[in-house]
């Protein structure tokens, strides 16, 4: 278990400085300049900005420092936002975006998980075709139109819910927000969780359990959800780099002040430092998201730590 | 099996339904059987026809075209769907306008055509690389696997649209590619292109892997090998045929996923750039006068729904006839 930790560590921590990489070269390789307006710059001006920010320097000097920044986790000072660090800004806007996901995820679990297990247990019933067609619906409308609707519906047409904005964490404002986030990740868990506890009602260990003469209420809870849901533990690794892009449309639809809407600022207005930061900072969260999910998987399942051995020693 | 008269009878027609039929014929008539598959299929073709040739047809007979706007002021500004000029009932402008008084149903048609357009060329380009990707790595396999799939692994966590989002913004203007002879709007449309398809091969390069794992010992494999064909023409020509039943299947549900990327990046402004028009670069305008000019969003949002609702139906109902074994997700 220690090997394999290390073993996806020592592939974590790379990938992360690949992609802060990446995103630096785009930067420094697009055309254009931050500070370029639409009127020429005096020269002298032009030499003291790029002074300032270190742009005269060599291609690999800057890339030496903005590495070393990232590994100090001090990403300097924002162009745009004046006089504020981006670490400011990122500690600011976590708690809304990491709010905003936390409750669509668990959203997305609980509904999508009765959903799927309602679907399973009723197959070919109308219950699991209404499901199904409900998942198919929100996997498919996109969450920039069902935001919208909902704000046309609840706020603008019976005005029950405040259209948009931050309210604080426990506030009506995070209603639709939440559900708009939710419904792809609640139609990908009711449908995985449907096809995964299929599969397990059908083997020969639901078989014994039902032998045995238990309750078909102790089978499905006891012994045939566990098995059947370590997939959507799995499915939480990547829903996190999804949710994180559907963040970023829910926090501009509904003018939320996250990090996926001051990322988009901070593109619109090449906001470099930002960018860096920003970047650097769902990366590593992704990315360490993803690593416990898997050690969480491996922990869960047996099965995994023993074919990791056998392709070791293969 | 469940004894009786009908069920004998349903057996024996299933064998004559199925007798003689080669493996793409049965696959054909399981998926017409599949009700919602159908539905999909003919709501596709519909969508997908009528964006063609919509816009040309509409042209012709009234002379709305996506960028034309009434000369007169009066008629500038955003009609209720079947509203005239004096609020009467007309039927000029079926989706209503928007608000420089452009017909929206030739707008969303056109929306179509560059949505569909860029779902089907990612798909296409995501398709090559994760079947060359998947195949090389299945086939050759051993270390070389190993590093290939470990590499698939890690690239799964990288939260791509990030990265996009970034590379669109920076490379989006046309100043970039501008004297290759690209028309407005063009330089987007391969970025995006190339963008989508390179961050969603990842799938569809583990499913031809294990494919192609399971087909590498069969006999027909080892005949080529023994009259001495080359691996890369093993690999194209005889291995990667064989797979095309769920390489078909993840090729149509990747057409809608690559589509809703597209539509979030208009919505946010980086993808399709004006004059050019998407689902999503619509309804972002839509959502802007959603209070008061609710069709505006309506009818481009609700026509995106439609055509990934029915790809998506398409794609289950193709993965049920052709690859029952995959896992439905």
């Amino acid at each position: 278990m220690g090997s394999y930790i290390l073993r996806r560590l020592i592939v974590t921590v790379p990938m992360a400085l690949i992609v802060i990489t990446l995103t630096w070269g785009l930067i420094r390789l697009a055309p254009g300049n931050f500070y370029m307006s639409d009127k020429a710059l005096p020269a002298a001006v032009e030499r003291n900005i790029k002074e300032k920010y270190g742009l005269h320097k060599r291609w690999y000097e800057q890339y030496g420092r903005i590495m070393l920044s990232v590994l100090c986790g001090d990403f300097g000072t924002s162009l745009k936002y004046e006089g504020q660090s981006v670490n400011e800004i990122l500690w600011r806007t976590l708690p809304v975006s990491a709010t905003l996901g936390l409750l669509a995820y668990a959203l997305a679990l609980i509904v999508g998980i009765f959903a799927g297990t309602l679907a399973a247990l009723k197959q070919n019933h109308w219950p699991d075709y209404a499901a199904m067609t409900l998942a198919m619906l929100g996997m498919s409308v996109p969450n920039f139109v069902l935001g919208p609707l909902l704000v046309l519906i609840f706020s603008l047409t019976l005005f029950w819910l405040p259209p948009a904005r931050w309210g604080g964490t426990p506030s009506w404002n995070l209603v639709l927000p939440v559900i708009t986030l939710a419904a792809v990740y609640v139609s990908y868990i009711a449908r995985l969780a449907r096809v995964e506890l299929l599969e397990v009602l059908r083997s020969d260990y639901i078989r014994t359990a039902r032998a045995k003469g238990l309750s078909e209420r102790r089978i499905i809870v006891r012994h045939a959800l566990p098995g059947a849901l370590l997939p959507v533990v799995s499915f939480t690794g990547p829903a996190l780099a999804f949710l994180i892009t559907g963040a970023v449309v829910v926090e501009r639809i509904f003018a939320l002040p996250g990090l996926g809407n001051y990322f988009i600022n901070a593109n619109l207005n090449r906001d470099e430092p930002l960018i860096i930061g920003i970047v650097a900072f769902i990366s590593l969260t992704v990315l360490i998201f993803n690593l416990l999910v898997d050690i969480a998987y491996a922990y869960l399942d047996p099965r995994i730590r023993l074919q990791t051995q056998i392709v070791n020693r293969g | 099996m469940p004894d009786g008269q009908s069920t004998q009878g349903k057996e024996s027609k299933r064998r004559r339904l199925f007798a003689n039929a080669s493996p793409g014929a049965r696959a054909w008539r399981r998926l017409a059987k599949n009700k919602l598959a159908v539905m999909g299929l003919a709501l596709s073709c519909i969508i997908a026809l009528a964006s063609l040739v919509g816009p040309e047809i509409i042209e012709r007979t009234t002379g709305y075209t996506y960028e034309y706007m009434p000369r007169d002021p009066q008629l500038m500004k955003s009609f209720a769907p079947f509203t005239g000029p004096d609020n009467s009932f007309s039927w000029q402008h079926p989706m209503g306008t928007d608000n420089m008084g452009r017909d929206l149903l030739v707008r969303v048609l056109m929306g179509g055509q560059i949505s569909l357009m860029v779902g089907v060329v990612s798909a296409t380009v995501s398709l090559l690389i994760g079947v060359s990707y998947g195949a090389t790595a299945g086939y050759v396999g051993g270390h070389i696997d190993g590093v290939m799939m470990r590499i698939v692994d890690v690239l799964y966590a990288i939260p791509y649209m990030i990265i996009v989002i970034v590379l669109l913004k920076f490379f989006g203007g046309s100043s970039f590619f501008s004297g290759y002879g690209l028309a407005a709007g063009g330089s987007e449309l391969i970025l995006l292109f190339v963008a989508l398809g390179a961050v969603s091969w990842l799938t569809m390069a583990r499913i031809v892997r294990g494919q192609v794992m399971s087909l590498k010992h069969r006999e027909f494999v080892l005949a080529a090998r023994a009259t001495g064909v080359s691996t890369p023409k093993i690999i194209f020509k005889h291995v990667v045929p064989n797979t095309l039943g769920p390489v078909i299947v993840y090729a149509t549900l990747t057409v809608p996923q690559v589509m809703l990327q597209e539509s979030f990046l208009s919505f946010l402004g980086l993808g399709v750039q004006a004059p050019l028009a998407s689902w999503g670069s619509l309804s972002a305008e839509g959502i802007r006068n959603i209070a008061i000019y609710p069709w505006q969003l309506i009818f481009p949002g609700m026509t995106m729904a439609l055509t990934l609702f029915s790809l998506n139906f398409l794609g289950d109902g193709l993965r049920d006839a052709l690859d029952p074994q995959t896992r439905k997700f």
